[in-house]
């Protein structure tokens, strides 16, 4: 691209700090520099969840990696000593780390300029189903604890690249790796003031996001800043290590759980309270406590709960919608009272999993409809490879042991937004070739091919036949985005409506040209033919030529939107997604006792997908989350101390290696489910849930402790060993 | 400085600067954007080329080091606009996703097999545990390898 130049930021050093000044007047003067970026010199309004945040931070720093200001210059070089020339001057203020600090009503106020906080709780969310009191007298077992996990990156291999540009009309178009698209289009228009209208946003292909890049960052509107200050296209790169410290991470979440059973293990309630470290700003990652609550309240039946969430704010990196979205965390706790609770009851965790098992056409306590459900096979299934009933318990010499963990998670889209709808096109060209424009994009999931194969069933071609354009804003149709597993789902049922009115309309014509009605027409192979008569058929090519190259004729070209049968919830009920995926693992560990050392041996695994569109990417999802679990589970953590983050880059950070990962056994379970194409249901995220949760159930089982937090490296089992921390059990009258 | 070198077959001289990594030369000088920057620490592998049939990373390699070396690249790896098998068994078995480790994951194996065609599967995890994958979880770039191997193995 002629006449690119190079962004680079500055960032906070200090945790919490006000700015008394800033002073660019060096950096604009060094030769090769065209743009410098401040508070002061720039339009822009708050953005973000609540709107607490600016891309460029005028009066108040709020932790290390806050950005300040910003340059754009010819080379790496000089932009790299023009933020060297940038002076600001800092009043330190006292900072919080500590999310129990923080719902201190007299910590440090982060944002002292929202009104009505108390502390620094940024929101609650609240939630009461049923009678917990009297389950609780009731209740013959009772197990308590608190369960704790880390802040955690999504760690794609490719950093963050944004590249903006403006004509010379003023329109801007911005090559971006984002998945909510045409939200980040709006939110880039509101925050700097542009016209939308003039606003075009490319997808190149992604190296991968997990999350990390799905919605808006201040780098993206820094990038634009400096595009327009520069009167040049600008291109930021982040560093491997702005990536870890400037882009949003995994809240650490944690849970004080109690859970309550009858003497044959029935569940009773679940009671929870529940404190997300979300760090400086809401962001998205303040929702993840919705997914967490649906965990709490609808993994098993459960007859009654009491959900109690406070999100902080805390002189930290904030929280974003990383893979799983608070579900990982919400399982580690759930899923350990589940074999704690039968534990007690001396019953088989897995019976007592089976017994509480959501079945189909259940409607969870906040209103979740379940269509499709295949969690009572995936757990028989995984108690039958793992050889549960003969090895569980039987290990410990051995300094064996095997765990299992469920989960249920979203699998029909997620109605977070007025719609959760997904547009598509379909179009047949003159040369039969077929073309999908779906408002859904790729991140290497795999989605264009589920796409295209969706759209080559439903027109009977080959799936060589079906082109997928999916990237650019001013050609697709609208997009909630990609998230929440919905893509397969809600871009495929999209797809599905579009291709099958595309081929209404061949058949129309061909029904015309072959002077036969429809009903007796069939296609093979992208022909239409006339049933019993092999004479009279015509292909895709060339009815769409006829039908084309005529007086008054029209294109094949067709179009559709998808937005699933589902409800926004209120007061946390209602429908919220219109399909739900489950699934099952078990994990065996061999722990070193005197090292605390754990060694994932085994991991099986069964997932009801409702139908898989296509097998091998199925278990690519299912494998690859799987990996990202056990990463979570055994070593991934961003180590911070004093609001900094110690060790910023990938092997300090503990992403797992081909070393790490065990072979992973895959079963894919059909349910076929009534609203998803095909039957198809989401499996994005199913994968990455319920590891961590097993592999501390396996540690349990092989040592008798019981694992408190993840990740669980060895300095910490062997602590827990040590001081023999162990279940706790408040009541046992079974 | 000068640099010459030789990389996929193909004879090149470029003026660079003596701090240039082959990485920067490879990708900015020559265009050849196949190999990926991925961490600019050596942690990450998504950079992995051969210098004179040797795995390095070539974040962490000045370009003068390599100096009237012989380098090979993704796009070296396939022919005549043909994958290679590597690439080819990576497609089959679904060992790519995001494909952004991949190059880097593809000529690290190749090295590996180049050593020994019949690694076993310990073998090659350890050979290619200086490559991160996000995406896979390792199992299907570990099948495709082996299946390489083993398809090599056989022709010897």
């Amino acid at each position: 691209m002629s006449g690119l130049l190079v962004g680079a930021i500055l960032r906070s050093p200090h945790p919490h700090a006000r700015i008394r000044s800033i002073d660019i007047s060096a950096a604009e003067q060094l030769p090769g520099v065209h743009a410098v970026v401040h508070a002061g010199n720039v339009e822009q309004r708050p953005f973000g969840y609540n709107h607490d945040n600016l891309p460029l931070k005028g009066d108040k720093v709020r932790f290390i990696g806050d950005e300040l200001a910003a340059v754009a210059a010819i080379d790496e070089e000089t932009a790299r000593q023009a933020l060297e020339l940038i002076r600001v001057d800092y009043e330190l203020l006292p900072a919080v780390f500590d999310p129990f600090e923080a719902l201190d009503e007299s910590s440090p106020p982060i944002h002292d300029e929202l009104p009505d906080l108390e502390g620094n709780v940024a929101m609650r969310w609240d939630f009461d189903h049923g009678d917990v009191a009297a389950a609780e007298a009731e209740a013959a077992v009772i197990v308590e604890g608190t369960y704790s996990s880390p802040q955690a990156a999504p760690a794609a291999i490719e950093t963050h690249v944004v590249i903006a540009a403006f004509d010379p009309d003023g329109h801007l178009t911005v090559w971006s790796p984002v998945h909510m698209v045409f939200m980040y289009r709006k939110e880039l228009a509101d925050c700097l003031g542009l016209d939308w209208q003039q606003i075009t946003i490319i997808q190149p292909p992604v190296g991968g996001s997990f999350g990390g890049k799905i919605d808006i960052d201040p780098h993206d509107f820094i990038t634009v800043m400096l595009a327009r200050k520069a009167r040049r296209p600008v291109r930021l790169v982040l560093s491997r290590e702005d990536e870890f410290i400037g882009t949003r991470t995994r809240q650490p979440i944690h849970f004080k759980l109690r859970t309550g059973a009858d003497a044959e293990g029935k569940l009773l309630f679940r009671d929870a309270e529940i404190v997300s470290d979300n760090g400086a700003y809401n962001g998205w990652g303040s929702h993840a406590m919705l997914v967490a609550m649906n965990t709490i309240t609808s993994m098993y039946r459960v007859p009654a709960s009491r959900v109690r969430c406070a999100v902080t704010y805390t002189n930290k990196n904030y929280g974003g919608s990383v893979r799983g979205f608070g579900n990982p965390q919400a399982t580690f706790a759930v899923e350990q009272q589940m074999e704690e609770l039968a534990d007690a009851l001396g019953m088989d965790p897995m019976d007592v999993r089976l017994r509480n098992a959501n079945q189909p056409a259940d409607v969870t306590p906040q209103g979740m409809e379940i269509t499709s459900c295949g969690l009572t096979e995936c757990l028989q299934i995984v108690r039958e490879q793992s050889g549960w009933d003969e090895r569980r318990g039987k290990l410990r010499e051995r300094h064996r042991g095997l765990g299992a963990a469920a989960y249920i998670h979203v699998g029909g889209g997620a109605r977070i937004y007025g719609s959760d709808g997904c547009g598509a096109m379909v179009k047949v060209d003159d040369s039969g070739q077929i073309t999908l424009i779906s408002g859904s994009s790729e991140l290497g999931q795999g989605s264009e091919t589920a796409l295209a194969m969706i759209v080559a069933e439903e027109m009977h071609v080959p799936l060589e036949a079906v082109h997928v354009i999916n990237s650019n804003t001013d050609v697709k149709p609208w997009d909630v985005g990609v998230h929440a597993s919905r893509t397969t789902f809600v871009a495929g049922n999209a797809a599905r409506m579009a291709a099958a009115d595309a081929r209404d309309q061949l058949l129309e014509t061909a029904a015309e040209l072959l002077e036969a009605p429809v009903d007796r027409l069939r296609i093979v192979d992208g022909t239409v033919g006339v049933v019993d008569d092999p004479e009279r058929r015509m292909d895709y090519a060339r009815l769409v030529r006829r039908r084309l190259l005529r007086e008054q004729g029209s294109v094949v070209m067709a179009t559709a939107f998808y937005d699933p049968p589902t409800e926004m919830q209120k007061e946390y009920r209602g429908n919220i997604s219109a399909a739900y995926g489950f699934g099952a693992h078990v994990a065996e560990v061999e722990v070193d006792p005197d090292t605390g050392m754990v060694r994932l041996l085994n991991l099986w695994t069964a997932h009801d997908v409702g139908r898989a569109i296509n097998p091998m990417l199925c278990e690519g999802q299912i494998e690859g989350g799987a990996a990202m679990g056990i990463g979570l589970a055994l070593s991934e953590e961003l180590v911070i101390f004093d609001g900094r983050i110690a060790a910023p880059n990938l092997h300090d950070y503990g992403l797992p290696t081909a070393l790490d990962v065990p072979r992973i056994v895959v079963n894919l379970v059909e349910t076929i489910d009534p609203r998803g194409p095909f039957g198809a249901k989401g499996i994005g995220e199913g994968g990455i849930i319920p590891p961590a949760a097993a592999i501390a159930n396996a540690i349990a089982d092989a040592t008798g402790i019981r694992p408190r937090e993840y990740p669980m490296r060895p300095w910490k089992v062997k602590g827990w060993i040590d001081t023999q921390e162990r279940s706790i059990v408040v009541r046992n009258d079974a | 400085m000068r640099l010459e070198l030789t990389v996929n077959r193909d004879p090149y001289r470029r003026e660079v600067a003596p701090d240039a990594s082959l990485l920067t030369v490879l990708r900015d000088d020559l265009g050849l954007t196949g190999t990926k920057w991925g961490c600019m620490t050596g942690d990450c592998g998504a950079c992995t080329v051969l210098v004179d049939g040797e795995p390095v990373v070539s974040c962490l390699q000045l370009a003068q080091q390599v100096q009237g070396g012989e380098v090979t690249t993704v796009e070296g790896l396939g022919r005549d606009g043909e994958l290679g098998d590597i690439q080819a068994a990576f497609v089959r078995n679904g060992a790519a996703q995001c494909g952004f480790c991949t190059p880097g994951m593809i000529v690290a194996a190749e090295a590996l097999l180049r050593h020994n065609a019949a690694a076993g599967e310990a073998e090659i995890r350890e050979g290619l545990a200086g490559n991160l994958c996000r995406c896979t979880g390792y199992n299907k770039i570990v099948d495709a390898v082996l299946e390489v191997g083993r398809a090599r193995s056989a022709a010897t």
